[in-house]
C-alpha cells in the first residue's frame, strides 16, 4: 500500500510548491502545491482547461513554470530540458514514430542512449512481452489497432526505466470494453513495477477505479486531493460534488432542514431511498414526502427526480428492480440518512 | 410535459423534385463510377495522346540512326545512336549536367530546409502568409529577367564582387575562382555561378514540398523523442529528417529534372561547355540529328528513374 506522503520524512517522487503557469492572461496553472509519493498511482482529474495537462507537461519538461518550484525525487528540475529528466510520457495520441517499426519505436530511447543494437533489441522484446505484444517487433505502427498502439507507447516509455511515468489521457481514444481491460492492466503493471504513475484524465470513473490518490483540478487549482473514496464520499466543494459522480447540492438552510449541519452539503443520489408508507425506518433517517417529476431507467438503477412540498428537487438513484411501478406524478416517500449529508467548504 | 405544449417544429417544407437536372443528379449519385469517368476522360485523353503519345514517338526515334553522308534518318532499329551517347564528348555532357543538377539540388536542400522548417513549425498565420508570398513572388517575374539580373550580379565588376571587396573578402572570392572545375575568370562564367542561378530559380520548388512534409509531423512526435532522451540534434537526425525525406525527394525531383532539362541558363551563365538541354536543342535544330536528340532526351528520364529507385532503397519513403 502506498503511504501517505510526508514531506518531512520521505522524499516525494514529484513535488510542486506554488507552481504557476500563465499563457497571456489565462492562468492555466494558478498556484499548485502537490506531493506525490514514490510508488503511488496518482490521478489528476478535471475538465478540459482545468490545468491538469499543463501540470503534466511541467513535470515532463515540455513547459516551464512562471513561478514556483518543481522537484523530482528531491532534485529541482528548474530549466532542465525533457531529455535530461528521468520521467517518461505516454502521449494521448501515442506519438509513435511512423517511420520506425514497432521494435525500433520501443528501442528508440535505448538507441539515443547509445545502447548497442543486440542489447536494445533484446530489451525491446522484453518490454513488448510485458505489454503482451510479443512477435509484433517487425510491424509498423500503422498496422496496429488503437489498443496495440497504446501498449507500444507504454512499452517504449517503460523500457528506459523512468523514475516517474506520466500518462496523458492514455485511454481516451479506446472504446469502452478495451478501456476497462487496459485500466486493470495498467494498475497491475504499476503494482508489479512499483513505479510512480501520474495519470491525467477527465474521466472520473477512470480516476476513481485506478488511482491511489486523486487530485481534482478546477480553473488552474487543485480543489481536493485524497484517496478516491474520500473524494467521492466527502466532496470538498460543489464543483467536486458535481464533477466526480453526480450529487444533489443543498444550501445551508436545506441541509439543516434535512437534519444535517447548517452548512452547504452534498447528497449522493444513491444514498436516497424510496420507502413505502408505514415501513419501519431507522432513527437517523429523515423522511420526506415528494412528487415524482422525472424517471429515467439506467440498467441497474433507476434515477427518480422528485419535488418536495417546499420546492426542493432531489434526484435518487434506486435499484431498478424495486421501483418498476414508480411513475411521473406519483407521490413518494424519500428516505435520507443524516450521515449522507456531507458538508462542503465552498463552491469551486 | 403534455402534448399540447409540443411546438409545431416541422411545417411542410417540400423538396423540389422532377426535371432533367434532378434525374441527372440521381443517376450520378447512384453510379459514383460514372461521375469519376466523366471527370477523368478529357484530361486522360489530353495527357495520354497529346502529351505522352508525342513524347514516346519522339523518344522512339533514338533507335533510328543518321546517315553520316546524306544526313538523312535511317528508319531501321539499331543501337548505333544509343552507343553514340557513350562517346567521350557526349558522355561528358551527361556527366557535367548530372553533376550540376546534383550540386543545385544539394544547395537547394541546404537553403530550403531552415526556411521550410521555420514556416512549418514556428510561423504564425500572418508570418505564414508572408512566407508563401515571399516564396512564390520570384516565380511571378520573367525567368529571363531574373537570369540576366544574375549575370550582372555575378559579373567581374558586378555587385557580388564589389560587396566581397567591401567586406575584405576579395581574396577569398579570387581563391575560389582559382580552383579547378568550380572556378573561372569570373563568377558569371563559372560553374559556381551557374549552380547559384539554378538554385535561386528552383528553390521555391524545394521549399514548398519540404514545408508540406514538415507540417504533417505532429508536434507530439518531436516531444516524444525529447521525452525519450534524444537531444535536439538527435531528434533532428532520427525523427525530423526521416519524416521530411519524402518532401526532400519530391523537391529534388523538381530541382533535379528542371536543371537536367534547362538550356537557357547555361547559354547566359557559365562556361561554353554544353549541357544536356543545349545538346538536345542543337541536335534537333541546327544539326538535324533527331535520333541523337532523342537519345539525349532519354538520359534525364533514366537518371530520374535511377534517383527514385535509390531514394526508395534508402528508405526515403518509409514515412509515407
Amino acid at each position: 500500500m502506498p503511504t501517505t506522503p510526508d514531506a518531512s520524512t520521505t522524499t516525494s517522487a514529484v513535488r510542486f510548491a506554488g507552481v504557476a503557469r500563465h499563457f497571456g492572461r489565462v492562468k492555466a496553472v494558478d498556484g499548485v502545491d502537490l506531493s506525490i509519493a514514490p510508488g503511488e498511482f496518482f490521478a489528476m482529474l478535471g475538465p478540459s482547461g482545468s490545468g491538469k495537462t499543463t501540470c503534466l507537461r511541467l513535470i515532463a519538461g515540455f513547459d516551464q513554470p512562471d513561478a514556483g518550484h518543481i522537484e523530482i525525487f528531491g532534485e529541482t528540475v528548474q530549466g532542465l530540458p525533457p531529455y535530461r529528466r528521468a520521467v517518461n510520457t505516454v502521449f494521448q495520441d501515442y506519438a509513435l514514430f511512423p517511420h520506425l517499426s514497432v521494435g525500433d519505436n520501443v528501442a528508440y530511447g535505448l538507441r539515443v542512449r547509445g545502447v548497442g543494437r543486440a542489447e536494445r533489441d533484446r530489451m525491446a522484446r522484453e518490454a513488448l512481452a510485458m505489454v503482451k505484444l510479443s512477435g509484433m517487433e517487425g510491424r509498423r505502427p500503422a498496422q496496429l489497432s488503437g489498443g496495440q498502439r497504446q501498449r507500444v507507447a507504454l512499452a517504449r516509455a517503460l523500457v528506459v526505466r523512468p523514475k516517474v511515468l506520466l500518462l496523458d489521457e492514455p485511454l481516451g481514444a479506446l472504446d469502452l470494453k478495451l478501456r476497462e481491460e487496459m485500466q486493470s492492466e495498467l494498475k497491475s503493471l504499476q503494482r508489479a513495477l512499483g513505479l510512480t504513475f501520474v495519470f491525467v484524465t477527465h474521466d472520473q470513473g477512470e480516476a476513481l477505479s485506478m488511482a491511489d490518490r486523486v487530485a481534482v483540478f478546477n480553473e488552474g487549482r487543485i480543489v481536493q486531493v485524497g484517496p478516491p473514496e474520500d473524494v467521492y464520499e466527502s466532496p470538498a466543494t460543489r464543483f467536486v460534488a458535481q464533477f466526480v459522480g453526480s450529487a444533489n447540492v443543498l444550501d445551508a438552510a436545506q441541509a439543516l432542514a434535512l437534519g444535517g449541519l447548517a452548512a452547504p452539503a452534498s447528497l449522493r443520489p444513491e444514498k436516497i431511498g424510496i420507502v413505502a408508507l408505514g415501513a419501519p425506518v431507522a432513527a437517523d433517517v429523515t423522511l420526506l414526502e415528494a412528487v415524482v417529476t422525472d424517471v429515467s431507467y439506467q440498467g441497474p438503477v433507476r434515477r427518480v427526480t422528485a419535488r418536495t412540498a417546499t420546492g426542493l428537487i432531489l434526484t435518487a438513484a434506486v435499484p431498478a428492480s424495486d421501483t418498476a411501478k414508480v411513475a411521473q406524478g406519483d407521490p413518494v416517500l424519500l428516505a435520507i440518512p443524516r450521515n449522507a449529508l456531507r458538508p462542503m467548504e465552498g463552491e469551486l | 410535459m403534455s402534448a399540447s405544449h409540443a411546438p409545431d417544429l416541422a411545417p411542410n417544407l417540400a423538396l423540389r423534385h422532377g426535371g432533367l437536372r434532378t434525374w441527372l443528379s440521381d443517376v450520378l449519385v447512384r453510379r459514383g463510377g460514372l461521375l469519376v469517368l466523366l471527370m477523368l476522360v478529357p484530361p486522360l485523353l489530353w495527357l495520354g495522346i497529346i502529351y505522352l503519345g508525342s513524347l514516346f514517338v519522339f523518344l522512339g526515334q533514338a533507335v533510328f540512326s543518321i546517315d553520316e553522308f546524306s544526313g538523312t534518318i535511317i528508319r531501321e532499329p539499331s543501337s548505333a545512336t544509343l552507343i553514340e551517347l557513350f562517346r567521350p564528348a557526349n558522355f561528358d555532357i551527361v556527366l557535367r549536367t548530372v553533376g550540376i543538377a546534383t550540386a543545385v539540388t544539394l544547395l537547394c536542400v541546404v537553403i530550403a530546409f531552415p526556411i521550410a522548417y521555420y514556416a512549418a513549425r514556428h510561423a504564425g498565420p500572418r508570418a505564414k502568409a508572408a512566407f508563401y508570398l515571399a516564396v512564390m513572388m520570384p516565380l511571378w517575374s520573367s525567368y529571363l529577367v531574373k537570369v540576366y539580373g544574375w549575370k550582372l550580379l555575378l559579373a567581374k565588376e558586378g555587385a557580388i564582387g564589389w560587396f566581397a571587396g567591401k567586406l575584405g573578402l576579395a581574396g577569398a572570392l579570387q581563391s575560389w575562382l582559382d580552383l579547378p572545375i568550380v572556378g573561372g575568370p569570373s563568377l558569371s562564367v563559372s560553374y559556381t555561378g551557374m549552380v547559384l542561378v539554378f538554385a535561386y530559380l528552383w528553390v521555391p520548388f524545394m521549399i514548398l514540398p519540404i514545408q508540406a512534409a514538415l507540417e504533417r509531423v505532429p508536434g507530439s512526435l518531436i516531444e516524444a523523442a525529447g521525452d525519450l532522451g534524444a537531444s535536439p540534434g538527435a531528434v533532428f537526425r532520427t525523427v525530423i529528417l526521416p519524416l521530411a525525406m519524402p518532401g526532400v525527394v519530391a523537391g529534388a525531383i523538381f530541382t533535379f529534372s528542371l536543371t537536367l532539362g534547362d538550356y537557357i541558363v547555361p547559354q547566359i551563365i557559365g562556361t561554353s561547355a554544353l549541357v544536356l538541354g543545349q545538346a538536345v536543342y542543337m541536335q534537333q535544330g541546327t544539326a538535324g540529328n533527331i535520333p541523337l536528340a532523342a537519345a539525349f532526351s532519354l538520359v534525364p528520364i533514366l537518371v530520374m528513374a535511377l534517383f527514385l529507385t535509390l531514394a526508395k532503397k534508402t528508405g526515403a519513403f518509409d514515412a509515407l
